[in-house]
């Protein structure tokens, strides 16, 4: 719910900079309501209700499942510890090198037109819908010591399977596509008055973008951040298959709660509330920055 | 306001939809009950096999539906622990087919009595291009050379550790060749398709798999015997799973895979037939 507002004040951040709102306010319902719109409205409470229900009670289950004391001593065992550190430390990297490179292309995609401009919007979202492990033996065919362009980084010596860098380039793979699609509909959705009124000003395109731009879509661009992060986190398949499974190189934090899975079930249930929870502290503080920037802009 | 008929329209066929999928679902599985009480009409078994089972399970179920026209099996293939797991919580298995007893053992209040099957053992593949020139068991400890096993949690893999350990406490290889195959591993893959997938794609220079594995993988890969004294056997157990449906067709596909027919067709694809 808190989530849904926050959705409402960041668009209206973007379509009414500067106080003067003509976003649609929340809904808000009157004594003279019909009986059909009471309807309506509990027919909507009751198939949202329904859907985050779905949500939340196999989270639940989890949490259930998993006694604190457990998931205490997990948090102590030397493989639970690297196996975290390996995933924050991959998914900033892989996240700052989504936005470095994506956001250019996310640009390109919402500000101009040329041909072949739909081929390269339907190849940044083929990502997402590839199962993972293809990504992976794709990445693999290319980057691995026979791969197209693995075999020439092979002669320079460089070999990139089974490494920490295969981890982050799948996880950019899988996860910067996220990024660059929200970005884009952000970017989109911001009218280009607005730079228009920049340019008659005489800013450059830069100081259109970093003055003008940037701050109306910050919060989108921030939900992008968050999506590609969350992605980055979970991944597992891409991974396996290009990086493998090496405690403290490879090993990400979905992976071992995997290989806990087949040995220890406690302990694969606890580690994924490990999981969960970074997420949610995450994207809790994404989603605050996003309310937070939101207000800044629309004052 | 005016649009509010129209969200209403909307918002009952999504009412009716889902609740029409929710009438269909019932339906479903009530017309499946029936099928079950009668001797002579159709019956489906479900099988959970250890993944390394999934060719010579196949031809097993031609020939036993050849011999049995009103039975179905459906596979359901997996690593054994993920089965193990799927079976505790009430996955509907008619036949269990695990690659290790540690698993077998794990569900052994559900199941009856399990029979060892088959026998498998472990071989080194490299492939067939040889990028890391292998030539016999002691080049696997040669510095440098890329070496992909299964996880330690996975039967195969816990096999290969066995195999090493038994190398490493003999005169032949000592402690010391252990060591420096263990330090060559830089992956510990969560099956053994992992292994045999990055051997034949040429990322590794050699892999533990089971013998089977080896033979399946074709030309793409060519493999080192590991000799029996240091070998580990498999066992493959079967049982049949208690209370569930179709006992006597469960029992009888039990049957045909520990007959001279089934073993046969495990033969044919590399298993060490049991007696």
């Amino acid at each position: 719910m808190e989530q849904a507002a926050n959705q409402v004040t960041g668009n209206s951040a973007i379509l009414a900079p500067g106080g003067t709102s003509h976003a649609t306010p929340r809904k808000k319902w009157s004594r003279g309501t019909s009986l059909a719109t009471w309807i309506t409205i509990a027919i909507l409470m009751i198939l949202a209700g329904a859907f985050f229900l779905y949500l939340l009670v196999p989270l639940a289950a989890l949490l259930l499942h998993a006694p604190p004391s457990e998931i205490w001593h997990q948090m102590q065992q030397p493989d639970v510890i690297a196996a975290l550190k390996l995933s924050l430390v991959t998914t900033t990297i892989s996240t700052v090198l989504g936005v470095i490179f994506g956001l250019p292309a996310a640009i390109l995609l919402a500000r101009t037109s040329f041909p072949g401009h739909r081929f390269l919007e339907v190849l940044a979202t083929i990502p997402t819908v590839l199962p993972p492990t293809v990504a992976g033996l794709a990445l693999l065919l290319t980057y691995g010591r026979t791969g197209l362009v693995g075999k020439y980084l092979n002669i320079l010596g460089i070999q990139i399977p089974f490494t920490t860098t295969a981890v982050v380039m799948a996880q950019i793979f899988v996860a910067a596509p996220f990024f660059v699609n929200t970005a884009k509909s952000g970017l989109e959705q911001l009218h280009s008055r607005y730079e228009t009124a920049a340019y008659t000003l005489r800013a450059s395109p830069f100081q259109a973008f970093r003055y003008v731009v940037l701050p109306l879509v910050s919060p989108a661009l921030l939900t992008a951040v968050g999506l590609a992060w969350a992605r980055a986190l979970g991944e597992f398949g891409a991974t396996i298959t290009f990086a493998g499974n090496f405690p403290g190189v490879t090993q990400t934090l979905p992976i071992a709660v995997y290989i806990a899975s087949q040995t220890n079930l406690d302990k694969s249930i606890a580690v994924s509330v490990i999981l969960l929870a970074v997420s949610f502290a995450v994207l809790l503080t994404l989603g605050l920055a996003r309310t937070l920037l939101s207000r800044k802009w629309s004052i | 306001m005016k649009h509010f008929p129209r969200i209403m329209f909307l918002l009952i066929a999504a009412c009716l939809l889902l609740a029409s999928c929710g009438s269909s679902g019932s339906s479903g599985s009530s017309a499946s009950t029936p099928s079950s009480t009668p001797t002579a009409a159709p019956v489906t078994i479900n099988v959970f096999a250890a993944a390394s089972l999934t060719a010579a399970f196949e031809e097993i179920k031609t020939q036993f539906q050849a011999k049995n026209p009103n039975v179905t099996i459906t596979y359901n293939f997996a690593g054994s622990n993920t089965l193990a797991t799927q079976i505790t919580q009430g996955a509907p298995a008619n036949v269990f087919a695990s690659a290790d007893t540690t698993n077998m053992d794990k569900v052994s209040s559900l199941v009856n009595t399990p029979q060892t099957f088959a026998k498998n053992k472990v071989v080194v593949i490299v492939p067939a291009s040889n990028p890391g020139n292998i030539k016999t068991l002691h080049d696997l400890a040669n510095p440098g050379i890329k070496i992909a096993v299964a996880n330690s949690s996975v039967p195969v893999g816990n096999y290969t550790l066995q195999v090493l350990s038994k190398m490493g406490q003999s005169s032949e290889y000592g402690p010391s060749y252990e060591s420096a195959v263990k330090a060559n591993f830089v992956t510990l893959e969560t099956s053994v398709s992992g292994v045999v997938q990055k051997v034949q794609l040429g990322e590794v220079d050699a892999g533990y798999v089971y013998v089977t594995d080896a033979h399946s993988a074709g030309d793409k890969v060519k493999s080192i015997d590991i000799p029996d004294q240091y070998n580990v056997l498999a066992d493959y157990p079967i049982a049949t799973v208690k209370d569930s449906a179709h006992a006597s067709t469960a029992q009888s596909f039990v049957e045909y895979v520990l007959s001279p027919d089934g073993q046969a067709i495990l033969t044919k694809y590399h298993f060490i037939p049991v007696g």
